[in-house]
Formats: C-alpha cells, structure tokens, sequence
C-alpha cells in the first residue's frame, strides 16, 4: 500500500490507508485508502450512508478508526487498531496490520520493508489535527451561533496566538491579539464579508454561513482544507459560484483540498481526482471521467436490476 | 475613533466606580450600623462575586456544574483555619486540644489561599468529571459538594476543622467597602477574562464543542481552566461569607445553597456578569429586606391580614422565581450586558413611549 | 457468616431502605428516559407525601387518608409536570433542569410555612410499624413487606411496560421523542402518566419510607430524592430492573458503612460510587449507550 512520497512532482499530503470505523456491529468505513497530494482538489463521492463523513471523522480525530493508519506529509498522525472488546467484535479487513507486533516485524507488518518505525497508537483530538494544519467544515454548518462573524473567525487564532492565560486577562498579549484581528480583518474583506462583521453569526443567509464556515477554517491556516457538503442546499447558480470559490481560495492560499460533496456538476468540475465510497468500502477512483464511466458506480447510485 | 470611545467608556466606567465607592462611604456615615441596607450589601457583593464566578462556568463555557457550595466551603474553612488568632485557638478548638495549626496568616493572605485551595481541589476533581456532558457533570459535581461537606465534618480531620463544630473567632469585616473592594477586584479580573481570547474560547466551548475542537480549542486543558478558575472566585467568595457570618460550619453549605446561586445565575442572565450582580443584589434585597413584611403577622384593625406568617416571603419568593424561570427563560439581562448604552437604550425607550403617549393625547 | 450475623440489623434496614430508594428511583430514571430531565422535584415531592400523611391521618382514619395521600401526590406530579415542565418543551436541557430545581425550592419553601420549620412526628400506621423479630434482630414489619412490595410493583410496571399500549408508547417517546410523535403518540399524555406513575411509586415509597423515622422535615426529600436519583445513574439512567438493582445496593452499602462506624460517610459513599461510576461507566449497569451525531 505504501506509495512513493512524490508522485507527478507533486508531495502527498494525505495518506489514509486501510482505515476501518466500526460502531458496535456496524461497519460505517471498510478498509479504506485514499491519498491526497500537493495542490489538488480530491472529491469523495458516494450515496448517503456510505460513510464519507465518518471518514472525514476519522481524519480529523472526531472519532478514533478502529483499524487503520493516516499520514499527514508522510508522518504518522493517527494509528489504531482493534483493542479491548473490539478485539472480538471486530469484523474488518487487516485485523492484524497494525498492531505493535506487526508493525515491529519486517514481513507482516503495513510497511513491509523492515524499516523501524514507532509504532506507537496514535489517537490525537480534533484540536491536535488542527494545529497540524489540517481545517474542516461541517455537512450542517456549526457556526458559533451567540458570536458575531468577526468573533467566529478570530477564534482561529486563539491557539496561534503566544500567550497564556494571564498575558491574556492583563492584555499583556495586545501585539499578538492586535495582529489576529488584523489578518482576520484582511480575510473577512477578501471573502467578502467585511460589511457583516458585526452581525450575528446564525443571522446571515445561508449561502453566507457556508463562507464564513469556509472563511473560519482558513483561518487557522490549513494546509489541507477539508469541505463536507459545502453545497449543499445551493441552487445551480450558487453551486458555481462556490465552485469557482474553491478553486480561488486553493490557488491563493497553496491548499490541498478533499471534499464531499453529492452536486456532481460541481465535482466533476473542480476535482483532479475522485474517489466513491459505497457501505463503506471503496468501490472506485479515477479522474471524473473514468469515474461517471464506471459500471459499479452508476450501480451503486442508480440500483441495480435484478434478474427476475 | 474606536479607540478614543473605548478610552472614554473606561473613564466613564471608573468615575461611576469611584462615585459608588464615595456613596458607600458617606452612607456609612449617615445611616446606622445596622441597617438593613448594609446587610443587603454586604451579603449581596459576596453572592454576587459567587454568582460571578458560577456565571463564567454554566453561562460563558456551558459547564452545568452544580459544586458551587462546595467550593466556597473549602474556602471559607481555608480562611477560617489560617487566621484565627492563636490565642482562642483553646476556645475555638476545645474538643481537639487546641487544633494542630499553630500559626496564622494575614487576611489577605488568607483569602488568596481560600481561593487556592478551592481551585486545587477543583482541578484534581474536574480532571476525571470535566469529560462528562451536561446533566452527568451536573450531577457529579454535586456528588463531590456533598463529599467535600462530609469530609470536613469527619472527626478525623477535627484538629484542623473543628470536626461538625463552629469554627470561629477569626477576624471579619464591619465596612461595607471591604467586601465591595474584594469582590470588585475579583469580578473584574473575570470581566477581564472573559473578554479575552480564552474568554472568548469558553463562548466557543459553550456554543458549539466539536466546531470549537474543529479550529483547535483544546477541550479538556480550557474547561479544566475555566473550572479551576471559577473555583478560584467561588473559594474568596466562600471566604468572604464566613467573615459576614463571622461563624462557619460545614453543616450550611448544602447543595441548597448552590441551587440559591443557580437561581440568581439565571434570573441575571446566563451569559451576563452585569446581569448576575444585579441580581444578586435583587435577590438579597428581596429575600432579607423587601419581603420581610410577609413574614410578620399583620393587623389591620382587629383583622387579621391572613396568609401572612413565617415562612410566606420564602413561598412568593420562589413563586417569583418560577415566574422568572418559566417566563422571562434568559433573566433580566440576558446575556447582554449592562452599559452606558443600556441607559441611552433604557432612555430612547422611555421616549418613544412617552411620546406615542403624547401623540395619542393630541389626537 | 459471622459479618451477616453480627450486622443483620444493617442488612435488613439496608435491604429495606433499598427498596424504598427503588420506588422513588424509578420516577427518575423514567421520567429521565422520556424527558432527559432529571427531575429534582421530584424528591420533594417524596417529602410532600410525608407532610400529607402527617396532616391527613390527624383527623381522617387510616383507611381514608392512605389512599387519599396516594391520590394527592399523584395529582401533585400530574401538576408540576403541566405546570412547570410542559411550557418548557422546546426549551433548551438546562432550562427545563432550572424549572425542576425551582419547584424543588418552591416546594421545600410551601413545606416550611405550612408546618412553621418543624418537624413534625410521623403517625404510626398500623401493623406495618409493629414489630417483628427475625434471628437476633428485631425490627418493625415495614423493613420485611418493603422489599417484598418493591418486587411486586416493579414486577407489575414491567409487565405494564412490556404488554400494554401506554407502555408500548413510553418505550417509544423514550427511543426517539420527534419520530413518537410523528407516529401519533400523543406525547403530552404519555408524559404525563410517566410523572402519575412517579409519584405514586413515591407516594408509596414515602409511607414506608417515613415509617422508619420518627418525623418529617421540609428537607427530608433532598437526601433520599438525590440518593434514589444516584441509584438509578448506577443501574443505568432509563432502566427501571437497573435502578431496582442499584437502589438494593446502595440501600445495603450505606448501612453497612453505618454498622462499621462511619455514619458520616454514609453519605458520602453514595455520591463515591456515584462518581466512580460516571467516570468509568457512564450508562451504568444496565444502561445503552448513546452517541452524539456528528
């Protein structure tokens, strides 16, 4: 499974390999992989309930993956495998892969080319991936909804910011908490939100939650943005708007992108690269092309007929 | 322009802290010691700073704990301790030859320490609670209130508590200023706080946790924070009440008194400071002062007022309440807050009605 | 052996207490299942039918004011549900909680005015509170006939829950609130049997409950109330076999820790387990787990 650092000239940025997210007995990601690289837009497609927002769970440490590995530029960033009662339970692919035994010997184990590597288990919080460099929005948008658009987007630079607890009470962080409002100032003017700064949050349009959504996850300065459904409930004309969006706020702040989304007017105009997911499993990946071309896909969104 | 405001706004808000300051000196002057007034007062800036302090917690960071009571006990038995003199340590510690501490600090001091150790109990106990939600964390801490009263009523630990008797003799306050200063400092700093970046991570907190986790709040350090922080004020605040009561006994902060806070929390406002020193004072005022009349047995001529009797101001009071919490949901304050602007609001307001008034005469 | 021997008198009063700690568990833990409320009115409503009994049997017979206490209490939930919850349905958790809290203080309040801050002496009812020796022990019929009631309610709701329409409904307002209601349920009916089925386990528990102790107080709800609500945390909050069970052990642990000497903590110890249970299982003994949707 391992691939070559570089492909095409471009890093990968994001390696999710043989992840599998098991709930009691339902298995809502099978044994997933998927790689994002350096600058690309990467959709993950799929019917409802296939489990791509479970996988965005998992990458951003809202949930622990019961069985996999995920790489971040080529470091481990969360690592799991089957323990206590799941042990028994587990009903996956590659239950062995990535327990400590397995990860220290040089045949069995994921990388099977006899490196050493920790092979520590690596569960972070969703705080942790953030300050990696890793930003998300949410399928039904989580603004916070007492502050104002200003506040909403400053929040991302609480945990930028050098300062403690008691710099903070006595102002004794004012350069830091200057320059925050500064840079959010500058990226609310360039969304264009500015004239609502002051507004509440939950009281702008909705086309407008979704940017400032957008605008907040920029904020914390990802280098992997993260979009769940950013479409969702947008007309056709408002779907192109965002997808010109996307593709501007890519190319101006050097992200790499993955989303979800169920518009495939929109996916299979902006992604380099898509991948469908079906019960959890992986069931096809390619350019848009080969994908709207796949048997199995068409099959999985529009059924298949049954011989009588 | 916004900073010449902001400046403005702060002289504003000194100036109207110095006139109260003055105003409460020169009532001392006027008025007797013991008038119900000062009474209000004084017990009203202590529950206020409590109210303050469960504000930041269950208004600003959405932590539902219910360890209030507890948390003052540990700083009022903390001030006790440390500061009754040594000479009436044989009276005040008769059953335990005399106690085991053999020092004291000065009040200052004390209070720091009150606060301290309130906040250290809090944050040994939030590092287990603080991963439960809502009604559980609500419900545990609570459970530990009620652990921490019966621990210091345990004889075992009677050298240093007293065991289930009355810790006294130590030194209070007679001026109404000192536990307005006190509590001012204290309520200050939690303005402070909550206006500043991590304040506004508890509102993160409050409002939304996995979207706060989402842009890289760390849950657990800042809840831990703002529960240690606000046990902190709970532990002077606790220590102030024992100088007003100037006797102090583990017996009397029940999980009532918590519920008393809850209440004055919420008639305030979730989510207002302002709110909730208003109201703390409202609530004191009413329950000590206004209400009082219902309790007497009254005469008009040879008729006897019926109801009125023992106990009947506590009955309106908490119908008063429930009106509160069924009716007005977000309190006197909401979770706005009350300023300069609040009183051109209040005016504006006054205006438009008096003038619809006025027009409706000249119709 | 010898520990049983020597500590009966504890057993017996624990597994007794236990039993009425049951009856009151359950009007928190369904009413939590339905609602997500834990009601903390509802101990004082507990108290409630302590000071009725005192003021009702002092002027009708037994056999009238028994009944007639049931009935009160019963009415007395109906109406603090209609009153002081239902208003509140859309309101967020924690509202609903104040609310409860709220007539818990309104509650123990009215109490204090009508009996002036006295305690008033529990009436002795008759043969329940007779006494009765069992092997070195002695104690009053009521700490035999609790437990041996307990199991027959119980035993009784359950079958009530499992087998009939009302219960059906209840299981489902439990499992989802919305959907229930969408299906038809009339939701304001199902709760407001859920709050009479409370208080009337609370009305009984309370007769035997106050038999065991000289008098009432206005604050004789809140300890049991929080200790009963306690005991159905541990069994697993919406479990009503679950509250049963961990009422029987709180009951029977606190008045062990009473007969070794360490009345002070007898208190104490419930909240300890209670806390220890939160941190380690949070849906307690028999409880099912829920998980937040992302």
């Amino acid at each position: 499974m391992s691939a070559n650092t570089v492909q095409n000239g471009k890093r990968n940025v994001l390696r999710v390999e043989n992840v599998t997210m098991q709930f009691g007995g339902v298995i809502a990601v099978n044994n997933l992989s998927l790689e994002v690289n350096e600058g690309e837009i990467v959709a993950l497609i799929g019917p409802n309930g296939a489990g791509k927002t479970t996988t965005f769970n998992c990458i951003t440490g809202v949930y622990e993956p019961t069985n996999g590995e995920i790489s971040f530029y080529d470091q481990v960033i969360v690592r799991n495998h089957p323990t206590g009662k799941m042990k028994k339970l587990y009903a996956g692919e590659n239950k062995d892969l990535y327990t400590r035994a397995a990860l220290r010997s040089p045949e069995k184990g994921a990388h099977g080319d006899g490196k050493r590597r920790s092979v520590k288990v690596l569960r972070p919080t969703p705080d942790q991936i953030t300050k990696l460099g890793i930003a998300r929005t949410f399928q039904n948008i989580r603004l916070f909804k007492s502050m104002t658009v200003f506040e909403n987007v400053l929040i991302a630079k609480h945990v930028r910011a050098r300062q403690n607890i008691f710099t903070a009470t006595f102002r004794l962080n004012y350069q830091e908490e200057k320059r925050a409002r500064e840079e959010c100032l500058a990226l609310l003017e360039e969304q264009g939100l500015l004239p609502m700064k002051d507004d509440l949050a939950t009281s702008l349009p909705y086309g407008l939650q979704r940017r400032l959504e957008i605008s907040r996850a920029l904020a914390t300065n990802p280098k992997l943005l993260l979009l769940d459904e950013p479409a969702a409930g947008m007309n056709p004309q408002e779907t192109q708007e965002l997808a010109d969006f996307i593709v501007h706020i890519k190319n101006k702040y050097n992200l790499t992108v993955l989303l979800i989304e169920h518009h495939m007017d929109l996916v299979m105009r902006i992604s380099d690269r898509i991948y469908v997911q079906d019960f959890g499993k992986l069931i096809a990946h390619g350019t848009p092309a080969e994908v709207q071309n796949n048997q199995r896909v068409i099959d999985a969104y529009l059924g298949v007929v049954e011989d009588a | 322009m916004d900073k010449l405001q902001k400046r403005k706004k702060l002289i504003i808000t000194a100036a109207a802290l110095a006139a109260l300051f003055i105003i409460l000196w020169v009532l001392e002057q006027i008025l007797p010691a013991n008038a119900m007034l000062f009474v209000v007062l004084k017990k009203g800036a202590i529950y206020a700073l409590v109210a303050v302090s469960m504000n930041l917690l269950n208004g600003f960071t959405g932590l539902f704990s219910l360890g209030q009571a507890g948390f003052m006990l540990i700083g009022a038995y903390t001030y006790a301790i440390f500061t009754i003199p040594l000479e009436y340590h044989d009276s005040v510690y008769q059953y335990f030859n005399g106690g085991i501490i053999k020092f004291t600090v000065p009040v200052f001091a004390a209070l720091i320490m009150a606060g301290a150790a309130a906040a250290i109990f809090a944050y040994l106990i939030g590092l287990p609670v603080l991963r439960l939600k809502s009604d559980y964390l609500a419900i545990a801490t609570l459970g530990f209130a009620e652990i921490i009263r019966a621990f210091f009523q345990w004889d075992a630990l009677g050298p240093v508590t007293n065991g289930s008797n009355l810790l006294r003799q130590y030194p209070s306050f007679t001026s109404v200023l000192f536990p307005f200063a006190v509590a001012g400092v204290c309520i200050l700093l939690i303005v402070l706080l909550i206006n500043s970046s991590y304040g506004r991570a508890f509102k993160a907190i409050r409002d939304d946790e996995i979207a706060a986790e989402a842009m890289g709040i760390n849950l657990a350090k800042h809840k831990q924070l703002s529960f240690t922080i606000s046990s902190f004020f709970a532990g002077v605040g606790g220590a102030l009440l024992a100088m007003y009561q100037t006797t102090v006994q583990a017996n009397a902060f029940k999980s009532a008194m918590t519920y008393e806070i809850l209440l004055i929390v919420v008639i305030g406002g979730l989510g207002s400071v302002s709110g909730s020193v208003l109201s703390s004072f409202l609530f004191i005022a009413a329950s000590e002062w206004w209400l009082r009349f219902l309790d007497a047995d009254t005469y008009i001529g040879a008729f006897k007022v019926p109801l009125l009797a023992s106990g009947f101001r506590k009955v309106v009071f908490s119908v008063i309440i429930m009106i509160v919490v069924l009716f007005y949901r977000n309190g006197i304050m909401g979770d706005k807050e009350l300023s300069a602007e609040t009183f051109g609001g209040i005016r504006r307001f006054l205006r438009k009605r008096l003038g619809r008034r006025k027009e409706e005469v000249t119709k | 052996m010898e520990f049983i021997s020597s500590n009966l008198q504890y057993i017996l009063t624990g597994i007794s207490v236990g039993g009425q700690y049951a009856l009151i568990a359950i009007g928190y833990t369904m009413v939590y299942g339905i609602l997500r409320l834990i009601n903390f009115a509802h101990g004082d409503i507990f108290m409630a039918a302590g000071f009725m009994m005192v003021y009702l049997s002092a002027t009708l017979p037994m056999y009238i004011a028994l009944p007639l206490v049931v009935l009160i209490t019963v009415l007395l939930g109906f109406v603090v549900e209609r009153v002081a919850y239902k208003p509140l349905r859309n309101a967020p958790r924690m509202s609903i909680m104040i609310s409860a809290i709220g007539v818990s203080y309104f509650l123990q309040n009215l109490a204090w005015y009508v009996t002036s801050g006295l305690a008033k002496q529990y009436p002795a009812i008759p043969w329940i509170s007779d006494s009765i020796s069992i092997g070195p022990a002695t104690t009053k019929i009521v700490t035999v006939i609790t437990p041996l009631l307990t199991i027959v309610l119980v035993t009784a709701l359950v079958l009530l829950i499992k087998h009939t329409k009302i219960g059906m409904a209840m299981r489902a307002v439990s499992r989802d609130f919305e959907t229930s209601q969408c299906m038809g349920i009339k939701i304001n009916f199902v709760i407001s049997i859920t709050f009479i089925i409370g208080s009337f386990l609370a009305a009984v528990g309370s007769l035997l409950y106050f038999s065991n102790y000289p008098t009432v107080t206005p604050i004789s709800g809140a300890m049991p109330g929080l200790k009963a609500f306690v005991a159905a945390v541990f069994g697993g909050i919406g479990s009503i076999p679950g509250a049963v069970v961990g009422a029987f052990i709180i009951g029977i642990c606190e008045n062990i820790i009473k007969g070794l000497g360490w009345t002070t903590f007898s208190d104490a110890f419930t909240f300890a387990l209670l806390i220890i249970i939160l941190v380690a299982k949070p849906t307690g003994l028999f409880g099912e787990k829920m998980t937040d949707k992302v």
